[in-house]
């Protein structure tokens, strides 16, 4: 009876291949986010990173309450 | 370069955020009303006010009038700031508001007349599916568009989780409401069975993610380092928050089928993915928590950040929750009982409600050049919230451990020791009346917070427009050299969305597309009928009354459950099933074996009045499915819908559906009253179709081959 829930998918050709494709699509991402990140100059991460607060925007011209 | 100047949009952003506390309170209190209806069943007064249609009016106007507004606000309010600029149209901002609110009236109205797909959080017809695809993509180009013409070089983080929101909502909605109309407010979902189960569940655990996760963490980044006036802890860190949550997050939805008729290989992909969710989730909470560092001292003086730190642990608890709870063995327990909307209500109270208080109580003062007009009642609202989020929370906990227990527990002879499923449910009682009262104290902090704020708003003045200027965007590019400024800048925001499009999509594909080719790969059960206008039509009149969120129809393959309902569900059982009807809570029985298993006079009897037939039923009563007359009118257009969407119905079937609907309701009539001497029963009333659709249910796997000729002529 274990059939029924068990071999769903064996008909499709390769179906094994899906999670392995998975994990490793998300790896490759991950890695390379993270030489993205690491790499990225420490001035301009900070710079981004001060945006919310309104007082160390060099664009901005007025305080605002 | 001389700077500019402009104005921002306040109004829209006051709008949303008045928006947001109104129907927050209703959505809530809707809440409270059905938290209330399991303790007291007689509060389930009309048809329209019965826990099965309410439910969806509660948890639709929770995600997507409560959180939904709260998110617009934030965003309207962010982005402009974020970029130096206004919004781009303020017709398309105007539109994308009142648009929104006519959505969440239309569902006030059409889900309690019973309207509904039966889709958990998708549950809005088609017309209503429509508008608001409408609205989503007006929203969408008023945000693009602003960004085009943004003075800020730079995207924040914050707005990289709009972006995502956008894109990933809109594919989800879209997909998972894919659907064909059988009347104005009538529609059959195209997939069916297991197929729609996996898209449902991809869209249900992915609205979470994207509708109630990724726009929140948005304002999170924005919010938190503004009330703490300090930059986020790691910016970095926040890039790769951003990239792996959204990526992982939506191959996680079949977390919320283990152990049903679903593909084995799906289920084992949904469990890895959602582990690995814990480490981009707790990245997000450290990072949000880290903001606050040396600023410790600031929590113990403001409400808005005890608002803010308690949402942030609450989002940190339910993602290691909800990946726990992916494991299989946790599942086992946990599935269909009071464990998951404890898990589910930590997420929206705590993570959602708190953050939302946070930004109201942060940026309101704000808008009305005013300051909060008591911090102490803002302090009362965080404690009695807090103090309510714990009651309704750990009594469902104990609940949700109480029924599994007991749904498991075996007499040495083998048997049940609680057969009658009744018995796990009146045992819970004490603990949904301190549930009730749990979410009585969290809408009592919300009405304190109304207090607050119309004081506040008195003692103010608004500020529609307000004034800034910045150095447009040309100045700061100036030195840049090669590709022409304006094209290197719009590239950019596009860039991001594709790529977060393409992250999204990725799981998404790998996901659904090996399940719609399952169709025609699922082992075919020879007895397994199309079901009978009749029974078609009493199926309807289930997904009218919402009995899905109460009753599963999804046996899994456990030793309690087979021995409590009998054969465990078989993913080719459900092939004809559009939408299908698995569920997510037991708050009664399962149903996928009721066919065949007691009288149609119990049936009958049950639906009037269902203490008579179980005391101590908490079941509302159905007493107008015998005095309402089955509607008839469409029948053809729904058996013609369901042809067309591959359930062999023949022509000449189609043809006579009227005929073999009064043969079989007439047969089931006088059956009932030869059981029932005393009561007239009309073939024609709405209790012989759901009758007769409760006791097909699950039969046709014990027909034999020879003599299935049952369903079909």
């Amino acid at each position: 009876m274990l059939k029924y829930i068990k071999h769903n998918m064996e008909t499709i050709d390769g179906v094994e291949i899906f999670p392995i494709i998975s994990f490793l699509i998300f790896f490759t991402l991950f890695v390379g986010v993270l030489v993205y990140v690491i790499r990225k100059d420490k001035k301009s991460i900070e710079e981004v990173s001060l945006l919310p607060l309104d007082n160390t925007n060099n664009h901005s011209h007025e305080e605002r309450k | 370069m001389q700077a500019e100047t402009f104005k921002y949009d306040n109004r829209t952003v006051r709008d949303f955020t008045v928006a947001t506390i109104f129907w927050g309170v209703i959505g809530l209190l809707v809440g409270v009303l059905v938290a209330s209806q399991l303790v007291f069943p007689d509060w389930n007064v009309a048809s329209w006010l019965t826990f099965g249609r309410l439910r969806a009016l509660h948890t639709n106007g929770a995600i997507f009038a409560f959180v939904g507004n709260a998110i617009f606000a934030g965003v309207y309010y962010s982005l402009q700031r974020l970029l130096k600029t206004r919004m781009a149209s303020d017709l398309l901002s105007r539109i994308h508001f009142w648009g929104w609110q006519l959505i969440i009236v239309s569902a006030v109205i059409t889900l309690p007349l019973g309207l509904t797909s039966s889709k958990e959080y998708a549950e809005l017809e088609w017309p209503i599916d429509i508008a608001i695809a409408l609205v989503w993509v007006i929203f969408g180009v008023n945000m693009f568009w602003t960004i085009l013409k943004r003075r800020e070089r730079h995207l924040y983080v914050a707005i990289w989780f709009y972006i995502a929101t956008f894109v990933t909502v809109a594919v989800l909605h879209i997909v998972n409401n894919l659907e064909l109309p059988v009347g104005a407010f009538k529609s059959y979902s195209i997939f069916a069975g297991v197929q729609d189960a996996l898209v449902q569940w991809w869209y249900g655990h992915n609205a979470v993610a994207f509708f109630l996760t990724t726009p929140v963490l948005g304002l999170m980044y924005y919010f938190v380092p503004k009330a703490a006036n300090r930059p986020v802890y790691s910016y970095r860190l926040s890039i790769v928050h951003f990239w792996a949550l959204i990526f992982i997050y939506i191959w996680a939805g079949p977390h919320h089928l283990l152990y049903t008729s679903l593909p084995a290989w799906a289920q084992s992909l949904g469990t890895v993915f959602s582990i690995m969710l814990i480490f981009p989730s707790w990245g997000g909470m450290i990072n949000g928590l880290l903001t606050l560092r040396g600023a410790w001292d600031k929590v113990r003086d403001s409400a808005v950040l005890k608002f803010f730190v308690v949402a942030i642990t609450a989002y940190g608890m339910s993602t290691l929750e909800g990946p726990l709870l992916s494991l299989k063995n946790l599942n086992a327990i946990a599935h269909y009982t009071d464990w998951i909307p404890a898990h589910v209500h930590i997420g929206t109270l705590g993570w959602n409600g708190f953050m939302i208080f946070g930004m109201i109580y942060w940026m309101m003062p704000k808008l009305y050049r005013t300051s909060l007009f008591s911090e102490k009642l803002a302090n009362a609202h965080f404690w009695i919230g807090t103090l309510g989020i714990l009651l309704w929370a750990l009594p469902m906990y104990v609940s949700g451990f109480t029924q599994s227990l007991m749904w498991k527990e075996f007499n040495p002879d083998g048997t049940l020791v609680y057969g009658n499923f009744l018995e796990t449910v009146t045992q819970l009682m004490p603990l949904y009346a301190l549930r009730a009262i749990g979410g009585t104290l969290y809408v009592t902090g919300m009405l304190i917070m109304v207090v607050n704020i119309v004081r506040t708003v008195r003692s103010g003045s608004f500020q529609a427009e307000e004034e800034d200027s910045a150095l447009p965007l040309e100045a700061t590019e100036a030195g840049h050299k090669g590709e022409h400024w304006h094209r290197w800048i719009e590239r950019k925001p596009v860039q991001l969305m594709v790529w977060a499009t393409v992250a999204i999509l990725i799981g998404g594909i790998i996901e659904i597309v090996p399940t719609i080719m399952v169709k025609s790969n699922i082992p075919t059960i020879e007895s397994v009928k199309p079901y009978t206008a009749l029974e078609l039509e009493g199926r309807d009149l289930y997904i009218r009354e919402g009995c899905n969120a109460c009753h599963s129809q999804m046996v899994r393959p456990f030793r309690s459950e087979v021995a409590r309902y009998g054969e465990y569900s078989k993913a080719g059982e459900f092939v004809y099933d559009h939408p299908f009807l698995w569920g997510s809570k037991r708050t009664g029985p399962d149903l996928h074996r009721v066919g065949g298993k007691y009288p149609h006079s119990w049936h009958y009897n049950h639906m009037i009045e269902p203490t008579s037939m179980s005391p101590g039923s908490i079941m509302p009563t159905y007493e107008w499915l015998a005095t309402s007359a089955l509607d008839t009118t469409s029948t053809k257009a729904k058996l013609r819908a369901m042809a067309s969407l591959g359930v062999p119905y023949t022509q000449g079937y189609i043809d006579s559906a009227h005929f073999y609907m009064q043969q079989q309701a007439n047969a089931i009539a006088s059956e009932l009253m030869e059981q029932m001497e005393d009561v007239e029963v009309s073939p024609n009333e709405e209790m012989v179709a759901l009758i007769a659709y409760l006791q097909r249910l699950g039969t046709d796997i014990k027909a034999q081959p020879e003599n299935n000729e049952t369903a079909l002529k």
